[in-house]
């Protein structure tokens, strides 16, 4: 979605149109596409929710979760959240070597929970919990795995926009661009909340 | 600027109102050159123009709906005679599942969609979607899908599990071929197109309209198709879901609907009917939207109960999330749900009810015309009445479990989606040619194709009642005669019948195809509006200028178009005309904007939609092409970010000519 977010901006606003709902459409899009994601996260999350005790061969969740170290990788990941809007404060102040400071450390910090997520998957995998091991591999890796995706997407936009910034070459309200991408940000740590707790937290 | 030139009457406006500027590209944008200046099958291919890309959108639909028409010629050719001996069990597996996995997402749902951008922003007075290149990302996307769908075919058998694909039937061990991976693939692929479309679609409706247009003037069709967005919105990412969970049990051995393993066959089916479902209204709102124009247009009166209709759509949708259950009743969900969701698709029947009476009451008292679009639009009201009260039916859950899987589903479903859905959409394709294409279809041969149209339909799914209620299974292959029963409900006479029908069906549609070569050749154009219509899309030329409206109208009435044309007498209630269309065009182009800037044309899309696929087809044919795709969609992610959509002034030489100060970009 970064085409939408640094892109296509409404042209039709400068040239007397206005936007009926007073959003700008970049920013009524992602909306739209975040409460779409919200059923995608739905699906994948009761998809796991039915399977999370069904294990047949392998370790179940409780004997393979690190509590403390997933927690720890939870905090970083919602730190980037903070940082996030540190961006956007500074991209609406027009400062932009504080933005692409704090986009660097938002980038960071999600850059270290996708480490930890690699780190956690290896170990759960020397353990014994593959893909295809049971019911309860194969969801817990389909849903964290699809976060993790989205995080790493997050990097690569937040990277991305660093450049364009210092590139100068971006098109558009720089701030909104800057704000699309922490909204598609802070969503994706609002799904990792729902299942940090749902996942690691709730004994199944 | 001079008046003169730019005054056409609709004889002398044969087409768009070509550009004329001369255009080079000063600078390379992004990390290409951009097509400023294409022309030719590069003016199609890289185009942003929400009306060209309803065009592709509509003949690549037609195009996949004569394949899936075919597609069903041999069902019921195998079906005619007892013993059938045209196709093997294993490609009738596979010719129904295509047949309705092509229909539904390859013809139906795209061909809402060409007219929904075609019409969309036309109807709301804007002169184009609100992200263009998304637009065109849509349609390449739902190419690739297509295309992909399709090529298992040639590359060893297509998917052979039913349009609903049930798990875990469609896994490795039941479906070995790679067809159900092609089908998961290609889904996804069309998936990601309509959510595209459909974002897209609800940004233009809800911040777009033109002055004055309060979403209770908006026409019920752009209504419509915004009930139909957001149901996709929030319907497509649940069979994502689905079918990526049924893609890496497949491909990468995941174990999901591994029944050994503990799987529950239900998941499968939940998420697939919490998506099916909302896609059936998905699929006949459109064609109810389509009518709700038609109807007032030539019954010459006003939508009855304009808010009704809009609302009971509305609540159609909301409701539509509901039900899915009631697909599910023989499964064993228990007392409770399935009392719940009996309810739930029982009430679903009232707003629908709504509707019908509010066409009726549009009709009562009209002078009605019947044109061919007419035809078709009458036809859709009693068709989809036969088939919602068989639908009705349905919902009673103890009869439902006797029908389930019987031909008497397949009728109901039929009258609903052919009698409605496509009768809707014939109604449109009627309704609107002369906007389109600036030329009339001709009513003498649309009436032939609506006369073999209504008797092939009723022929071929009518007995499919009997048949089902006879308890022929839906997904039978064959039928011996031994076992056809006797008397006047025997399976053998009725199923020939069915057949002979399909082939009275498929002569109508060869009279439109026959009536769309003759309309392209017959060198006379439309008039401006003829047929008096209501609607804001008739406000311009035909076919429309590039740029949709000379200036944006204010909007002051509910059917604006109408309301500029006519006067009430505040009396008698009487209208009297005060304007034609020509002269109202005579006065928008008289009073038209300057400098109007359109997107331009871009190669991301296109670029982009390449990618996706090769990306796709990786996950079955290996890495290095998942690769290559990944680097493509990378590659032209990197360049639409970095192309501005509208094009710079410096992508333009100044304009000079004829003190034109129209900036437009070029067709294309």
């Amino acid at each position: 979605m970064a085409d939408i977010a640094t892109h296509d901006t409404d042209h039709a606003t400068d040239h007397g149109h206005h936007s009926s709902t007073g959003l700008s459409n970049n920013k009524l899009a992602m909306w739209l596409f975040l409460g779409s994601e919200c059923l995608l996260f739905g699906g994948l999350i009761s998809t796991y929710m039915l399977y999370r005790g069904r294990v047949q061969n392998g370790p179940h969740s409780s004997q393979i979760y690190d509590i403390p170290f997933t927690s720890v990788s939870s905090f970083v990941l919602l730190m980037s959240s903070l940082t996030m809007v540190l961006a956007v404060s500074s991209a609406q102040r027009k400062d932009d070597a504080k933005t692409n400071l704090w986009l660097v450390i938002t980038a960071l910090l999600g850059a270290t929970f996708i480490g930890g997520q690699v780190y956690e998957f290896t170990t759960f995998y020397r353990e014994g919990l593959g893909f295809t091991t049971s019911l309860f591999g194969s969801s817990f890796y389909a849903l964290t795995g699809f976060h993790g995706v989205h995080v790493s997407v997050g990097v690569i936009m937040l990277l991305s926009l660093m450049g364009i910034i210092k590139k100068g070459k971006i098109t558009g309200d720089k701030a909104e661009v800057v704000e699309l991408i922490g909204l598609y940000w802070h969503f994706v740590d609002i799904v990792w909340i729902i299942i940090f707790t749902l996942v690691y937290l709730i004994p199944s | 600027m001079s008046t003169n030139e730019l005054t056409l009457t609709p004889s002398q406006s044969p087409g768009l109102v070509k550009s004329p500027l001369s255009i080079s590209p000063s600078r390379p944008l992004g990390a290409v050159r951009r097509p400023v200046n294409t022309t030719g099958w590069r003016e199609w291919l890289f185009t942003v123009d929400h009306k060209k890309i309803g065009i592709m959108y509509g003949c690549v639909a037609f195009t996949f709906f004569i394949v899936g028409g075919v597609e069903a010629l041999f069902i019921r050719l195998q079906l005619a005679l007892p013993d059938g001996r045209i196709l093997s069990a294993d490609k009738y597996n596979q010719m129904f599942t295509m047949h309705a996995t092509t229909m539904i997402f390859l013809f139906a749902m795209p061909m809402a969609a060409a007219f929904a951008n075609y019409f969309l922003p036309l109807q709301i007075g804007a002169r184009d979607v609100a992200f263009p290149r998304l637009n065109a990302l849509s349609f390449w996307l739902f190419v690739s899908g297509g295309l992909i769908l399709n090529a298992s075919w040639f590359l060893g058998g297509a998917a052979d599990g039913g349009w609903f694909m049930y798990a875990p039937n469609s896994g490795p061990v039941f479906s070995p071929s790679n067809g159900v991976d092609f089908w998961v693939l290609g889904l996804q692929i069309a998936g990601i197109a309509s959510l595209i479309g459909s974002i897209n679609l609800i940004v233009t409706v809800l911040n777009m309209r033109a002055p004055g247009m309060t979403l209770m003037k908006m026409p019920v069709f752009t209504w419509m198709i915004l009930v139909v967005q957001f149901l996709l919105v929030f319907s497509l990412p649940v069979i994502t879901v689905a079918l990526v969970l049924l893609m890496f049990q497949r491909s990468y051995g995941a174990t999901f609907f591994d029944v050994s393993q503990g799987a529950d066959p239900l998941l499968w089916q939940h998420l697939f009917w919490i998506f099916g479902h909302p896609e059936v209204y998905v699929l006949i709102l459109p064609g109810f939207g389509i009518i709700s124009e038609v109807l007032p247009t030539f019954s010459r009166k006003p939508l009855f109960g304009y808010p009704f209709v809009v609302f009971s759509g509305a609540s159609i949708g909301l409701v539509g999330f509901g039900v899915w259950a009631h697909h599910m009743f023989a499964s064993g969900l228990g007392p409770v749900s399935v009392a719940v969701f009996s309810m739930a698709t029982m009430a679903i029947a009232i707003p629908t009810g709504v509707k019908i009476f509010n066409w009726l009451l549009t009709m009562w008292g009209g002078k009605i015309w019947y044109t061919a679009s007419m035809k078709f639009a009458i036809g859709l009201v009693i068709l989809f009445t036969i088939g919602g009260l068989s639908g009705v039916t349905h919902a009673v859950a103890p009869s439902d479990t006797q029908q389930t899987d019987t031909y008497y589903i397949v009728a109901h479903f039929h009258y609903v989606l052919f009698g409605g859905m496509v009768f809707g959409l014939f109604s449109g394709f009627y309704y609107w040619w002369p906007k389109v294409f600036g030329k009339m279809l001709n009513e003498k041969l649309g009436s032939w194709n609506f006369w073999f149209m209504v008797i092939g339909m009723n022929l071929t799914f009518g007995p499919m009642h009997i048949l089902g209620l006879q308890g022929q299974p839906r997904r039978m292959y064959i039928w011996t005669e031994a076992r056809a029963g006797e008397g006047f409900f025997n399976f053998g006479f009725w199923n020939l019948v069915s057949s002979i029908g399909s082939f009275v069906l498929a002569v109508g549609i060869l009279f439109f195809i026959i009536n769309v070569i003759k309309t392209t050749r017959n060198p006379e154009r439309a008039p401006l509006d003829p047929w008096d219509a209501r609607t804001l899309e008739w406000l311009t030329t035909s076919p429309p200028k590039v740029h949709n409206f000379d200036r944006i109208p204010v909007v002051h009435h509910l059917d604006e178009f109408f309301h500029r044309k006519y006067v009430e007498d505040e009396t008698t209630h009487a209208m009297t005309q005060i304007a034609t269309g020509e002269d109202l065009m005579r006065a928008e182009e008289a009073a038209a904007d300057t400098g109007i800037h359109m997107p331009g044309p871009s190669y991301w899309p296109l670029l982009l939609a390449i990618g996706v696929a090769v990306l796709g087809m990786g996950i079955i044919y290996g890495t290095p092409i998942m690769v290559v795709g990944a680097l493509v969609v990378l590659f032209s992610s990197f360049g639409w970010v970095l192309e501005p959509s509208v094009p710079e002034p410096i992508d333009f030489d100044s304009p000079s000519h004829d003190g034109h100060t129209k900036e437009i970009a070029p067709v294309g």
